[in-house]
């Protein structure tokens, strides 16, 4: 190997390094990895379970509940094509399971990625840890990589976990409807695979900012808990029918997320250089 | 003696005309101003003062952590701010908090840094191992860090600057808060570094016994300027006028006594006569042979019954409060 793919190699074992101690921190805080648990869990599993259930029991229900009819007579062509000729309760389920539900999912991302970075931003400051790392060979983005590193891959391996749970769960609760299998479609595959890095990397953009100027962990997780909003909005829209989700939009709305991201972590980077990290110490 | 694994006829950092202020305009604080130093390998190089001295920004200024806005500095061969992660290869910190991670063991603390430093995993195992059984802390070593004593805390904090063996130590208040056996056991420690295994030493402290304890030589700081520089002895003997003759009288008869010795030696201006912290003590300061003989025939006289005539070696503390109470040249404005 030559000498600078000697130290490639060696800065990339720093990094590495650098994010297994901070992975290592973020699981022994309970803080942390309880909401990391359970939001998890009540997404992928409780939610869609309480979808059919609700379509089992509650079928005859459906079918003349005025709120469903007047959000099916709001649904978009492509969705309602797709829902001709179903009974109401599958109906429901599509509609919830496949649609409703899929921006929804991004919030996993979001918060997973907002979660870890508070405690290894505002949370390293807190516990005034950072300092020691900073007499370390590392350069500053190496430091500032890692502990994206450190947020990034868990947030995107619990969507594509959570696509793979989400889908079998939807997936058991749908087939004695529909008779064939509902998800993954080319929506979820987009917004999954596409979207949620971007949305991840927006959650972290955000709460790094934020924590550069708080003093906490709870208060960067919570100021930066605000970056949901748009999310909210989205769900808001879709089921008011005034917003409309399909893959090629996704692929659109995740490019442009994406734009926002580098923006941020460039911002980002900037207030963590040592010098300003340590005149703030 | 040492061991030579470190070079030792050679300089350790030198710094010429090093400064940091922070903030800008009306709030601008000059934390640090014209440092001038040469820090000669081997050596246990004190930087005394109080806090806000300037003590802790020199550290990071010499480390490549703070950026200076005067002057520059050369450390182990480097310049700070142009190879900063190749001097931090070299050079170990214990800062002034130990900084630890409570969540994580003691191992996993020593073992993670390892890696970090560039040891490969089988390496920083091994060195961290090494390092809890050099410091004691073996029968604790998987134990999160929260459950430590202050004094254990601080020693792996000082076993972590070790982890990659660094030439250029620096230590930041390192017995602060410590019990004396944990503090005795530090200097030891530090004795060790540098005799014995030949690593040059930057101890910042304003712990003024400790610092003529350990110290070759130290650079006084007060308000971001340096105000002295030498040995302990050095600067104790420039500060100080002359010698000191300490006379123990009976407590009841102190008054006469220094009305007795007033009359002896008041006339000759090098000397300075006053009466000590303690209740029957006189302090003669500044007297040759000859003052301290007319001093004691003086007292005899008086039929004063005398205790005691102890001749005092000048200390780094008298030393110290004289040089800080005294606004120096140069020094910086608060």
């Amino acid at each position: 190997m030559s000498a600078e793919g000697v130290t490639r190699t060696r800065r990339w074992a720093r990094v590495w390094a650098l994010a297994a101690r901070d992975l290592r921190i973020v699981r022994g805080s309970s803080a942390v990895m309880i909401p990391l648990v359970v939001v998890p869990l009540v997404f992928l599993v409780l939610l869609p379970v309480g979808v059919g259930l609700a379509a089992r029991f509650g079928g005859q229900a459906i079918g003349q509940a005025s709120n469903l009819v007047a959000l099916l007579e709001r649904t978009p062509l492509p969705v309602a094509a797709q829902l001709a000729g179903l009974e109401p309760a599958a109906q429901m389920l599509v509609l919830v399971l496949a649609y409703l539900m899929a921006p929804m999912f991004l919030v996993l991302p979001l918060m997973v990625a907002s979660v870890i970075a508070a405690d290894s931003f505002a949370g390293e400051k807190e516990r005034k840890t950072l300092e020691a790392l900073l007499y370390t060979p590392t350069r500053d983005v190496e430091l500032f990589g890692a502990k994206l590193l450190v947020a990034m891959v868990p947030a995107v391996a619990v969507s594509w976990a959570g696509l793979a749970l989400y889908s079998l769960v939807a997936d058991l609760v749908a087939y004695p409807y529909l008779h064939r299998v509902l998800l993954p479609d080319a929506l979820w595959l987009v917004l999954v695979l596409w979207v949620a890095p971007a949305v991840a990397g927006l959650g972290l953009g955000i709460t790094v900012l934020v924590s550069a100027r708080v003093r906490s962990f709870q208060e960067a997780y919570q100021i930066g808990g605000v970056v949901v909003l748009p999310i909210i909005a989205v769900v808001a829209g879709q089921a008011a029918g005034v917003v409309y989700l399909d893959a090629v939009a996704a692929l659109v709305v995740g490019a442009a997320l994406f734009a926002v991201d580098a923006a941020l972590f460039a911002v980002g980077l900037r207030s963590f250089s040592r010098d300003a990290l340590a005149s703030r110490v | 003696m040492p061991d030579g694994r470190f070079p030792m006829s050679e300089i350790a950092l030198t710094t010429r005309r090093l400064g940091r202020t922070f903030g800008t305009g009306d709030r601008a604080v000059r934390a640090l101003e014209g440092l001038e130093l040469e820090v000669r390998r081997g050596e246990v190089f004190g930087l005394l003062g109080h806090n806000g001295a300037g003590k802790t920004t020199t550290v990071r200024l010499l480390n490549g952590v703070l950026k200076p806005t005067t002057g520059s500095a050369t450390v182990l061969g480097l310049d700070p701010q142009v190879d900063g992660p190749a001097l931090r290869e070299r050079s170990g910190v214990l800062t002034e908090t130990p900084a630890l991670d409570e969540r994580l063991e003691a191992r996993e603390t020593l073992a993670l840094f390892g890696r970090i430093f560039g040891l490969g995993a089988r390496a920083a195992a091994d060195r961290a191992a090494a390092l809890l059984r050099d410091f004691g802390l073996e029968d604790r070593a998987d134990e999160p860090v929260a459950a430590f004593s202050k004094g254990m805390k601080q020693r792996l904090a000082l076993a972590r600057t070790l982890v990659h063996e660094p030439e250029l130590i620096f230590l930041d208040e390192p017995t602060e808060g410590l019990d004396p056996v944990a503090a005795r056991e530090v200097h030891e420690l530090v004795r060790t570094m540098t005799r014995q295994q030949g690593r040059t030493v930057v101890l910042c402290t304003h712990n003024l016994v400790e610092a003529q304890r350990l110290c070759d030589r130290v650079a006084v700081l007060q308000r971001g300027a340096m105000v002295a520089l030498g040995t302990p002895a050095e600067l104790a003997r420039r500060l100080q006028r002359g010698r000191r003759v300490r006379f123990t009288v009976a407590v009841e008869r102190a008054a006469e006594a220094l009305a007795a010795l007033r009359a002896a030696v008041g006339g000759d201006a090098a000397i300075d006569l006053h009466a000590g912290e303690d209740a029957g003590t006189l302090h003669l300061d500044g007297a040759g042979p000859e003052g301290v003989a007319a001093a004691v025939a003086a007292l005899v006289a008086a039929e004063v019954p005398v205790h005691a005539v102890v001749p005092q070696e000048p200390s780094l503390e008298d030393a110290y409060f004289a040089l800080v109470e005294r606004p120096a040249e140069g020094t910086v404005a608060p």
